[in-house]
This record gives C-alpha cells, sequence and structure tokens, in this order.
C-alpha cells in the first residue's frame, strides 16, 4: 500500500523543497520506488533542486486538467532509477488546484508507486493544505528558529484537524520532525535554540536533524539533491533520517560542534 | 569581565529567551486552536448587549471553552466596573 507523505513547514525558506527532494531520492536510493509531486504552483522549484527543469513538459495542473496523461508528465530521474518527478504548474490561476484533482492524480500514482513525497508550498493557504490534505505522516521542517517553529506548531494544528485523516475521524497524520540548518557551534554558545528546546515545544517525535552545510548551497546550485554527494555531513544527516523514517535506529550524529585539531587551527581551516 | 569568566563558558542566553517566548505563544495559540470559530463574534455580541447597560471594555470579557469526555462547557465570565455599583 503506497504511503503519502507531505513535507512542509508553514514558513518559508526553511529547507521544504531541499529536503523533500534529498527524501525522496533517498527513499528511492533504498529501493523504494518514489514520487515527488511539487505543490507550489506558480513558483515551480523542485525541477531545479532536482536538476530536471529543462525535461518539463506536462505538470500537475496539466494532467489535472486532462491536457496530459499522468505518465507524461512525470520526469524519470537521471541518477536514480526508482525517482519520479511530477512539476508544479507556473500559472498564476491560484485555483488550478482542484481537491478532486489532486485526489485523482495521487490515486494514480498509489497504483504505481511506494512512496509519494508532497512538497508543499510555504504559508497555510489552497496549495498548502491540499498538499497535507490526503497524507499518511508529515515531515514538518523546522529551523532552530523562533518564527519557523510558532509556523511548524500552526502547521500540526492543520494536519490535526484539517487533514483528510482527522475529518474520517482515523488514525491521526503521523508527525516527524526534521530540524535543518542547525548550527551545533551556535548553541554551545546559548545562540540557537537546541535540538531538545525545540523537541520540547512542539512535542513531536524526532526524524532528523541537517546540520547547516555549504553542501546544500552546492548541491542546489548543481541540481543534486544533497543526499547524493560525497562527504558531506548534510548528506549522511539526510540518509539517517530516511533510514529511521523506514524504521530503523540510527544514532543521531552531528549534534556536536566539531573538534579542530591543533593542525587544522594553525591553519585557520 | 573578570578573568575567570574567560576560562568559564557561559550561554549568551539569547536561545533561553527564545524558548521562553516560544513556550508562551505556542502554549496560547494551542489554546485558542481548539475553541469553536464562532467565539470571536459571540465575543462580540455579547459585549454589545452588555453595553447596552453597563459601560465595560472590550477585555472585561473571558471566553473559555473547556472539554472534557461527556460534555463541552463554554465558561463566561465579565467583570463588571466597580464605580458602577
Amino acid at each position: 500500500m503506497a504511503e503519502i507523505i507531505v513535507v512542509t513547514s508553514g514558513k518559508g525558506g526553511v529547507g521544504k523543497t531541499t529536503s523533500s527532494a534529498s527524501f525522496a531520492a533517498g527513499l528511492a536510493m533504498r529501493g523504494h520506488k518514489t514520487a515527488v509531486i511539487d505543490f507550489d504552483v506558480g513558483l515551480r522549484n523542485l525541477d531545479l533542486v532536482l536538476g530536471c527543469e529543462r525535461r518539463v513538459v506536462y505538470d500537475l495542473v496539466n494532467v489535472i486538467q486532462d491536457e496530459a496523461k499522468l505518465h507524461q508528465a512525470l520526469i524519470r530521474d537521471k541518477r536514480l532509477e526508482n525517482l519520479y518527478i511530477l512539476p508544479a504548474s507556473q500559472t498564476r490561476d491560484k485555483d488550478a488546484l482542484t481537491p478532486e484533482g489532486v485526489e485523482r492524480v495521487l490515486n494514480e500514482l498509489k497504483e504505481e508507486f511506494d512512496y509519494i513525497v508532497c512538497d508543499s508550498p510555504a504559508g497555510i493557504e489552497r496549495g498548502a493544505f491540499l498538499a497535507l490534505y490526503h497524507a499518511d505522516q508529515a515531515v514538518v521542517v523546522v529551523n532552530p528558529e523562533v518564527s519557523s517553529v510558532r509556523d511548524s506548531d500552526r502547521i500540526l494544528g492543520i494536519l490535526a484537524s484539517k487533514s483528510k485523516r482527522a475529518e474520517e475521524n482515523a488514525e491521526p497524520v503521523k508527525e516527524h520532525l526534521l530540524l535543518t540548518r542547525y548550527c551545533p557551534e551556535k548553541v554551545e554558545k546559548g545562540d540557537m535554540l537546541s535540538v531538545d528546546d525545540v523537541l520540547e515545544i512542539l512535542g513531536i517525535p524526532l526524524l532528523g536533524v541537517i546540520p547547516e552545510s555549504e553542501a546544500v548551497l552546492q548541491s542546489s546550485n548543481a541540481g543534486v539533491p544533497v543526499i547524493l554527494q560525497e562527504n558531506s555531513q548534510a548528506a549522511e544527516a539526510y540518509k539517517d533520517a530516511v533510514a529511521r523514517y523506514l524504521g530503523e535506529e540510527r544514532e543521531m550524529r552531528f549534534l556536536q560542534p566539531e573538534k579542530k585539531g591543533l593542525f587544522k587551527r594553525l591553519l585557520g581551516g | 569581565m573578570g578573568l575567570l569568566d574567560l576560562f568559564r563558558k557561559k550561554p549568551s542566553g539569547s536561545a533561553q529567551t527564545a524558548k521562553e517566548r516560544l513556550r508562551i505563544i505556542v502554549a496560547q495559540e494551542r489554546a485558542q486552536r481548539n475553541t469553536p470559530d464562532y467565539l470571536p463574534v459571540l465575543k462580540r455580541e455579547i459585549l454589545e448587549v452588555i453595553r447596552r447597560y453597563v459601560q465595560v471594555d472590550s477585555d472585561a470579557i473571558q471566553i473559555n471553552v473547556e472539554k472534557d469526555e461527556q460534555q463541552e462547557v463554554l465558561e463566561l465570565s465579565i467583570s463588571l466596573p466597580t464605580d458602577e455599583r
């Protein structure tokens, strides 16, 4: 049975698209057939992060409006054979996404895929609502910063009251916290909320902590999901998060500042 | 700063402030989240009725909805100004 995962946050710029791309790629790397859908109608970006922007012919809205078949719109990733991308439309019509249309597309995807990752737009408007409505599980992306934490708590409220599972009194959407852009050095200095602080406030289980890393910017520049980078802490942290999602036990890494050796210090590294 | 402080790791504490502020605002917003949508309008209308008789401030009315397993209780508390009595 296919599982629908929404990657959401409320606030913009916290790493939803980066996380959707790497999470979906991670599931695909583990052998699961995975589709990742960009719900940000009008502000398509997942295609760029995944490096397939020039291969977009049809999009989610085309499929919903019966202008294209799902198979014509799905883009197969060139690196991972199990990964498919369904891009958002660049239309400015906000009402292009309809609840019935989204449901139809998801049902069709469910027949073929193991996991369907929905990359939510920022905010709590239509696109964000439709991205989370059908979710079985939610990955809530949070930065250790006041506005992000507050907004994610609002999203948790919406998941608990407005999702399909909530409406149907089914088992609630399973929530996971993914803390991104984490700087252990700043946490040690007392200038950044720690993992424990955020967990205490939000009270949902921790899926992973992604350290702030130059690799994230470099990967999006190159159009490669960061999880595919070698020798990168962010990539390792995403792989751990995916493993935990799949039920494996992995110790949390990269929560302490890196100890600089004498040699590195002398070189100013 | 004393000489000893140089050797002591002392958090500058802005994260602590952030945590305290978040704890309060999140608790407040969670409490509001579980109230019915009609509550703000109900509050305004009750205020209008009361003001026909007594002049009260808009914050003189407190409305809470409490749920337990059997029932929901709408708790309404209005503080009247002391000099009107």
